[in-house]
């Protein structure tokens, strides 16, 4: 029976037709028993072709487990592992008395990693430049030219990264998992533009620094590029570790494997003070120009200003390209260090060089006197002396006279009877016409014009009459005010010179570094020459001369001063220029007999000397006050002791105001 | 008659490798997902799993001539329903390719599949002869062709493509010539240029890249250059449960779901490839030995359609994870994370018990 209506409705169902409406929903059933039997061949064929291709599957299995397994499992590796850089600390910079100059902060550095396959396709470039807010074509140049690099060395995008660009790499994992962010330590400077120009500033490794040979350093750190920061760089740059960290395929740390430590840089003591340099600083204020302050008995720098100055904390993040060129085009050359780069004329400051060459050569005796009408007639030239336009001379001046007074006409004369080549040989030897070899980098040799230097550079003979605008520091004759610290401070102490420093020796020593080889030079003088020019250079402080302003009864300042011509008498009077304006120099030492300090001072357009001179004064000044302060009497203790107790003794009322908001 | 029917005939041994097949993917399911957002897929799929265990048996009770005979409305409701999904279903990740019931979301055309397992089948069994004609590939195709194009168009392509080895296995079975071989194979390579005109962006893409795996390293070929990491580094003794680090650490994309082969190789080593393989394999002998002793054409149809798309499927993620094919969306039957395609593959089996069970019916 079944059989019979199973043939019924299949009929129908042939009928019907598959090709009409399959929404016609018909009764079918499917029941062929007698039907002929399917090939069993044909099945029999499918299973082959399966155990075929799982066979084909297997052997491509087994060439990627087996055979590639090595290679495969680097690339997980390298997948997983990430290596990244510990940046080390640069070490801080204090000054003497252990003042922090230079410290460092954390910061955050966006890196790019280069180490998954992932290419910097130029959009994918752009749209990062966009995120960091960096410039895309600055960026893509940067990519391209860290291209070569090895793919495990990441490269720094963007140093200082903003918390918005923190934000947007933690936001955009999955998009550029290559970027990551490092912990640094950026460089702060907390006293700002105080002592600048000597600290310097840090940066970013130059292209050329990383393409010498045999250089350590990678794109992106951080190197001393001016002052002790560069001339210290191996002593305060630290050793970088290396951290090998898991990361996700979104580039997120899962876990640390091993970690090599950063070893810190060494931290520089100075021996700069910090009391001597605010005073120098303040004292120098506005003024363009410079101020220097050695001890001639060591070399030590203890103060070194340079003005106008620059915050350093600026380059510490990559200083925008407005900023730089704003600095580099100011006329008025922060970014110059003028205590060891400015190449000017001395003025009278140099009559102290003619001076005890005369002396030392025998040529005059101190007593040896001028009478000066306020100009002189040499090789058919009339020579004025600088009270000229006052209508009247010196009159009749002897040596101390001289320097008291700083008689032109004086040392005009001591430039004939002396000649150029001994001029030119004492200026040198007194520590002149060469760098003093301060541990700064770029300082400027000045210069000391010769006949030979005239032959060499101008291919011409030397003029007489030059000789005698050398004898009174003008014509060629160009010195930095670090220099004429050198060299003023060794005069006064007999012929002794020492190598002006700003790091101890002792210190460079323990840290392994070979200090620079010549520490002091020798080149004695006689004692009567000694003599005659301290008192004289005394005189010019304390018996109303050129330094008058200096003068300070409980000081004991000897100095010289210096007002250079930076044109000629002419062009100055006809165009009226700033930059016409006379140099002011001051060079001061205390004590006269045996100087501990000496203090250079340069007041560019500083028109007259005078204005240079208090500058000194304060420097010294404070110098001794301070040194008063360290030396107290013997029973210190007992006065610390009382002292203290005063002041926890007394009401809140007695101490100092009273709270206002009670 | 039928009531010869008994229990114990039930073809064990089916069940048991499948039911080893899927408790590998839960023990890998487990290892990728431990520990993270996607730890609550475990537990979905060990119920997927127990749920299609219990649906599979209960259909092996079904006589599947019943099944066959709702042939026409299933199939009728089947095209309906993608294409109202196409027209009124919400994307979900940029395709229209789930369906929402009651909080769980369906892949439609894993039921469609089914459907057209089953339309080959009815329709086969019905036609006599030795030799299949023209106008058999014409209707056929149309009928296999029209829910194709929408799970096409979803788009879907991979699932798409799996209804060709059902319909490609029913003509083969029913007997095809050389002659029409012959022309197919004409007529497919004069559509290739028309069928790549019609591919979205992103499916050229994976196919540039299986053709030149170097062109676009963090694109589409990412997934695949990752996979092969996996698997090559796990070695010939694999990496071991929950140290796939590749897989753990989002190399390998989707590693629960397409991917699970390669998470599985790279911590299972060589030798779970092996086994894995080879329960499969014996999966796959195993459903054609039952067609080679159904009881009649529609349940060997039924069994060869079924073993087909199995086929295709394993054959297809298994080897594009080392670049034998383009990457496409194809899941790992019992392994991959989903509960369509559990369902699927259980709903699956249970028609091929009960084709089993009935084989001595006459």
């Amino acid at each position: 029976m079944p059989r019979s209506r199973q043939r019924i409705l299949s009929g129908q169902l042939t009928r019907a037709g598959w090709g009409q409406a399959p929404a016609v929903l018909k009764r079918m059933e499917f029941r062929f028993p007698e039907d002929e039997r399917l090939a069993t061949w044909k099945i029999a064929f499918l299973q082959y072709v399966i155990a075929a291709t799982f066979l084909v599957l297997l052997i491509g299995y087994w060439r990627l487990q087996i055979g590639q397994h090595r290679q495969y499992l680097e690339q997980a590796e390298r997948n997983r592992i990430r290596n990244l850089p510990v940046i080390a600390p640069r070490g801080q910079i204090l000054d003497r008395e252990g003042r922090v100059l230079a410290d460092n902060f954390p910061a955050f550095s966006v890196l790019l990693m280069r180490e998954s396959p992932a290419a910097l396709t130029p959009p994918r470039v752009q749209s990062i430049a966009r995120g960091l807010q960096l410039d895309p074509a600055d960026l893509q140049r940067l990519v391209e030219r860290t291209a070569k690099l090895p793919r495990f060395q990441p490269v720094v995008l963007k140093q200082s990264a903003t918390m918005e660009d923190i934000a947007f790499v933690e936001s955009h994992r999955v998009e550029y998992p290559d970027l990551d962010l490092l912990q640094v330590q950026q460089r702060s400077y907390p006293k700002r533009a105080i002592a600048a120009a000597v600290l310097g500033y840090v940066g970013e490794v130059s292209e050329e620094m990383i393409a010498t040979p045999s250089s350590p350093y990678r794109p992106g750190d951080v190197v001393g590029k001016s002052g002790l920061e560069r001339s210290y760089n191996s002593v305060l740059a630290g050793r970088d570790g290396m951290r090998r960290v898991i990361v996700n395929s979104r580039g997120q740390e899962m876990g640390s494997m091993t970690t090599i430590n950063a070893t810190p840089g060494n931290d520089l003591r100075l021996t700069l003070d910090l009391d001597l340099q605010m005073a120098a600083e303040a004292g120098l204020g506005e003024q363009p120009g410079a101020v220097v302050a050695l001890n001639p008995g060591t070399g030590e720098v203890l103060a070194m200003v340079s003005h106008p100055a620059f915050d350093p904390n600026d380059f510490a993040r990559r200083i925008d390209r407005e900023a730089w060129d704003r600095l580099n085009s100011d006329p008025q050359k922060p970014l110059m260090n003028k205590a060891i780069q400015a190449h000017l004329a001395p003025g009278s400051v140099f009559k102290v060089i003619t001076g005890t060459a005369a002396l030392e050569t025998g040529t005059i005796k101190p007593n040896y006197t001028v009478s000066c009408p306020g100009a002189v007639t040499i090789y058919g030239h009339t020579y004025h002396d600088w009270v000229w336009e006052k209508g009247k001379g010196h009159g009749s001046v002897d040596f101390h006279r001289a320097l008291v007074v700083s008689c032109d006409v004086y040392f005009y004369t001591l430039g004939k009877l002396l000649g150029i080549e001994k001029i030119a040989y004492f200026a040198k030897r007194l520590g002149l016409g060469s760098r003093t070899g301060v541990d700064l980098p770029a300082e400027d040799p000045g210069l000391i014009p010769s006949p030979e230097w005239v032959r060499r550079a101008f291919k011409r003979q030397w003029w007489a009459g030059e000789t005698i605008s050398v004898a009174i520091g003008q014509g060629a004759v160009a010195v930095t005010p670090l220099q004429l610290a050198y060299a003023i401070g060794g005069i006064a102490s007999g012929g002794l010179f020492r190598r002006p420093h700003l790091v101890f020796k002792d210190q460079l020593l323990a840290l392994g570094v070979e200090p620079e080889q010549e520490t002091s030079r020798e080149f004695p003088l006689r004692e009567e020459t000694v003599d005659a020019v301290s008192k004289g250079m005394w005189g010019a402080v304390n018996e109303g001369g050129t330094g008058a302003r200096a003068h300070d009864p409980s000081l004991d300042i000897a100095g010289k001063t210096g007002t250079a011509q930076v044109v000629s008498d002419e062009l100055q009077k006809s165009a009226r220029k700033a930059e016409y304006k006379n140099n002011a120099w001051f060079v001061g030492y205390a004590p006269s007999a045996k100087p501990e300090i000496v203090v250079s001072v340069l007041v560019m357009q500083g028109e007259h000397s005078t204005t240079a001179v208090p500058i000194a004064r304060d420097v010294i000044k404070a110098y001794f006050q301070k040194k008063a302060l360290r030396r107290p009497p013997a029973n210190q203790l007992q006065t610390q002791v009382r002292e203290m107790s005063q002041v926890l003794g007394t009401t809140p009322s007695e101490a100092g105001p009273a709270p206002q908001d009670r | 008659m039928r009531k010869t029917v008994r229990f114990r005939d039930c073809d064990w041994v089916l069940l048991a490798l499948a039911l080893a097949i899927a408790a590998v993917g839960i023990v890998e399911l487990y290892s990728t997902t431990a520990q993270t957002a996607l730890a609550g897929q475990l537990k979905r799929q060990v119920s997927w799993v127990l749920l299609g265990l219990f649906i599979s048996v209960a259909l092996s009770r079904v006589d599947y001539h019943l099944v066959l005979e709702q042939v026409p409305w299933l199939y009728g409701l089947t095209v309906l329903g993608l294409g109202a999904l196409l027209l009124f279903g919400r994307p979900i990740a940029g395709t229209k390719r789930w369906v929402a019931v009651g909080g769980l979301t369906f892949q439609v055309s894993e039921i469609a599949k089914l459907v057209i397992i089953l339309t080959v089948a009815a329709y086969f069994a019905e036609r006599q002869g030795k030799y299949v004609t023209w106008k058999d590939f014409v209707k056929l195709g149309t009928l296999v062709g029209l829910p194709a194009v929408l799970v096409a168009l979803e788009p879907d392509l991979g699932s798409a493509l799996t209804f060709f080895p059902i319909v490609a296995a029913g003509f083969f079975l029913a007997g095809v010539r050389a002659r029409h071989l012959a022309v197919l194979a004409l007529l497919g390579a004069l559509m290739l240029p028309v069928g790549w005109h019609f591919l979205k962006p992103y499916q050229r893409e994976r196919l540039t890249s299986y053709v030149h795996p170097s062109k676009d390293i963090q694109g589409s070929s990412y997934q695949g250059i990752q996979s092969r990491i996996a698997i090559g580094s796990g070695g010939f003794w694999g990496k071991g449960i929950r140290n796939g680090t590749q897989s753990r650490l989002g190399f390998v994309p989707v590693s629960h779901a397409d991917f699970i082969f390669a998470a599985f190789a790279e911590e299972q080593g060589f030798v779970g490839t092996l086994l894995v393989l080879l329960l499969y394999l014996a999966l796959l002998l195993r459903l054609l030995d039952g067609a080679q002793t159904a009881g009649d054409r529609a349940g060997a149809f039924l069994l060869v359609g079924f073993a087909a798309v199995l086929f295709f499927q394993v054959a297809v993620n298994i080897g594009m994870m080392i670049g034998f094919f383009p990457i496409t969306g194809i899941p790992l039957p019992l392994m991959s994370q989903g509960g369509s395609s559990a369902l699927f593959t259980f709903l699956g089996l249970g028609l091929a018990m009960s084709v089993n069970l009935r084989r001595f019916v006459n």
